[in-house]
């Protein structure tokens, strides 16, 4: 039975998705909407992706039963530790995956768009492993503000271009990312990092971070005799990490979902990014979703500290599960992220990247039931967010 | 009828068509514009909506976009603006647009707009066809506007007589494979595309787009189009000029 948070044959989840592209991109698109199902699913893509996300990436990544959390917050608290990928956050499922697609389909050089860097390391580390050329967009402030991963990238032997128009950020390297491929459209791939974009990548994407929640069900059941926990908790940006999370339990409505949203300095501060909260029904970067935008239907630029979360949108996929329901939308602020990453560093030793301190930071604004099993999708490691953390520690 | 269809019944070769962006370089600037345009044998215009996000646009629109959004302009003040020059302006008026702004704004909402200020043609380069179709298409026919679709070098053929069948006003030619934005001169493969679309015989008038900037792109394109849209490089213009000597920038052209 197909199941209703999957996508349509025309990338639709209820009213969200679709392909709202120019006319100068539709070629590219239906060249990898005819061919994506058919390459994820041919025993050939299969062996090689699990090959390296086994030998390259190191999964499976461990389900980490945290004592001292739990005891904390009297539940059993599980990380799932994407943090211990490779390249440092569970960007690279994907990355390995598209890659592999883009090889099949014979393409000679790879643009991506990145916030924080990390998509944009992810895409230059499989780039250099298959030797295809790498550009990444990457907006002028987040340059400034995520130096150590510009210099990642560009060891990797990625060109790095600043996204100089409009506020500079992710949304616009987005703009550029697309625009390069309306200029190349015949050896170009568009190496998008997130579920968000025009059908088939917020599909596609979330496939291939699927691997999170399968892992997931094994892992518990060897834990708890059972492979279902009672709650997944997962941040959400464009949302690729929280649909990895909650992919294998979408269908089973005893499993409680929840995507939580940077609020920045407040959700209604005017400085947030919590498009669920801020955001209406529009069109953004190919697909209909929900995004922050003013009454003239002009995107709102939002505001984290968190560069991962930095995003206007939500992926379609997330706005029907808000819309229906299906997922619990909560959210928290620059502190409360901050204030949960030394919390975890100190209880358990792992500093925690500030986009993932966001689940984490609601652990604290929920009751618990004794026994409630619950596990925190850890999307990333906080190395490149030592130099905030070292700032805002007292 | 069509306004557009209008025009074309008495003229089908060197149609020139004008873009500019409404609200630059000054906000208030949209009526004179139009007014010089159109007293100086502009045949149609486009009339930009600005855009925060512009997917299809080089870094000229763009940066007129930001200036015009910076002075204040929006879809309620460019109806005011357009419905105060309705009745002496004599030159169509296409609106180009973002999908997300019509659907903000209210789809119905727009269409009734466009009717009060005459304007029966829109382009909206992020609406496929097939939203079109299955969303669109209706709603504008009871309103009687027409959608201009774009084809590319990368269009089947097949999906242009699909565009073509749809077509009512006119197809957008785009001119390369590019966003918009000037390349200077017409390459040989731009020439061949060009015939390759002129043998097929479309029965709707043809309108090539992007990258024409100068008399001699303008010419060159028109002996295998109808006629040729210019933008950025009128976008220049008003930005180191003004919007005084408009007249000067057709001259230019034709």
């Amino acid at each position: 039975m197909k199941s209703k948070f999957q996508a349509d044959k025309n990338g639709y989840y209820g009213q969200f998705g679709g392909a709202f592209i120019p006319e100068l991109l539709y070629p590219n698109v239906k060249e990898l909407e005819d061919n994506y199902l058919k390459i994820i699913e041919s025993e050939s893509f299969q062996k090689e992706y699990k090959g390296l996300l086994k030998d390259y990436v190191g999964r499976p990544t461990p389900l980490y039963l945290a004592p001292r959390l739990s005891e904390k917050y009297g539940a059993h608290i599980y990380l799932k530790r994407e943090d211990l990928n490779h390249t440092g956050a569970h960007k690279v499922n994907n990355t390995i995956g598209q890659i592999l697609i883009a090889k099949q389909l014979g393409k000679k050089r790879i643009i991506a768009e990145t916030g924080a860097g990390q998509h944009g390391v992810a895409t230059a580390t499989v780039c250099a492993l298959m030797n295809l050329e790498c550009v990444v967009f990457m907006g002028e402030i987040d340059i400034k503000r995520q130096a150590p991963n510009v210099a990642r990238m560009k060891m990797l032997g990625a060109k790095v271009i600043p996204a100089t128009s409009g506020s500079k950020t992710l949304k616009d390297a987005t703009n550029e990312a697309i625009r390069d491929w309306i200029g190349n459209p015949d050896d170009t791939y568009y190496l998008i990092g997130s579920v968000v974009g025009p059908h088939p990548y917020p599909d596609m994407v979330a496939r291939l971070q699927a691997v999170i929640s399968e892992e997931m069900k094994w892992q518990l059941k060897e834990h708890t005799g059972k492979e279902n926990p009672d709650t997944v908790i997962a941040c959400v940006g464009g949302g690729s990490n929280a649909a990895g999370a909650f992919y294998h339990f979408l269908d089973d409505s005893t499993i409680e979902l929840i995507a939580v949203e940077a609020a920045g300095l407040g959700v209604y501060s005017g400085e947030s990014a919590a498009t669920s909260q801020l955001g209406d029904v529009g069109v953004l970067h190919g697909s209909k979703t929900i995004l922050m935008q003013d009454e003239y239907g002009q995107v709102i630029e939002p505001y984290s500290i968190s560069a991962g979360l930095d995003y206007p949108g939500i992926g379609p996929l997330h706005a029907f599960l808000n819309e229906s329901n299906r997922a619990k939308f909560m959210n928290a602020t620059d502190q409360e992220a901050l204030d949960a990453a030394y919390e975890l560093t100190k209880l358990e030793g792992i500093i925690p990247a500030l986009e993932s301190a966001h689940a984490l930071a609601v652990l604290s604004k929920i009751d618990f039931k004794k026994d409630q099993v619950v596990v925190v999708n850890l999307s990333g490691r906080g190395d490149k967010d030592l130099e905030t953390y070292i700032k805002h520690l007292k | 009828m069509n306004s557009l269809k209008e025009i074309f019944k008495n003229k089908s070769q060197n149609l020139c068509s004008v873009f500019f962006t409404a609200g630059f370089p000054g906000l208030n600037d949209t009526q004179k514009i139009i007014t010089d345009l159109g007293s100086n044998g502009v045949d149609f215009i486009e009339v930009g909506l600005p855009y925060s996000d512009p997917l299809a646009d080089g870094p000229t629109i763009q940066h007129s976009s930001e200036v015009a959004l910076g002075n204040g302009i929006n879809l309620d003040v460019i109806f005011e603006q357009l419905q105060s020059i309705k009745e002496t302006n004599k030159t169509p008026l296409v609106l180009m647009g973002y999908l997300n702004q019509i659907l903000k704004y209210g789809e119905e909402k727009f269409c009734e707009q466009c009717v009060a200020c005459g304007i029966d043609t829109v382009i909206l380069p992020d609406l496929p066809m097939i939203e079109y179709e299955t969303h669109y298409k209706q709603l504008f026919a009871n309103y009687g506007i027409s959608n201009v679709f774009l084809i590319t070098p990368q269009t089947s053929e097949e999906r242009i007589i699909k565009i073509d069948g749809l077509t009512d006003a006119f197809i957008y030619v785009v001119a390369s494979a590019s966003i918009t934005g000037a390349k200077g001169e017409i390459s040989k493969e731009q020439i061949t595309y060009f015939e390759r679309i002129k043998a097929m015989n479309l029965k709707s008038t043809l309108i090539v787009g992007f990258g024409i900037s100068s008399k001699q792109t303008f010419n060159t394109v028109c002996n295998y189009a109808n006629g040729a849209i210019i933008g950025s490089a009128f976008i220049k213009f008003l930005d180191t000029n003004g919007v005084d000597n408009i007249d000067e920038f057709v001259e230019g052209i034709l």
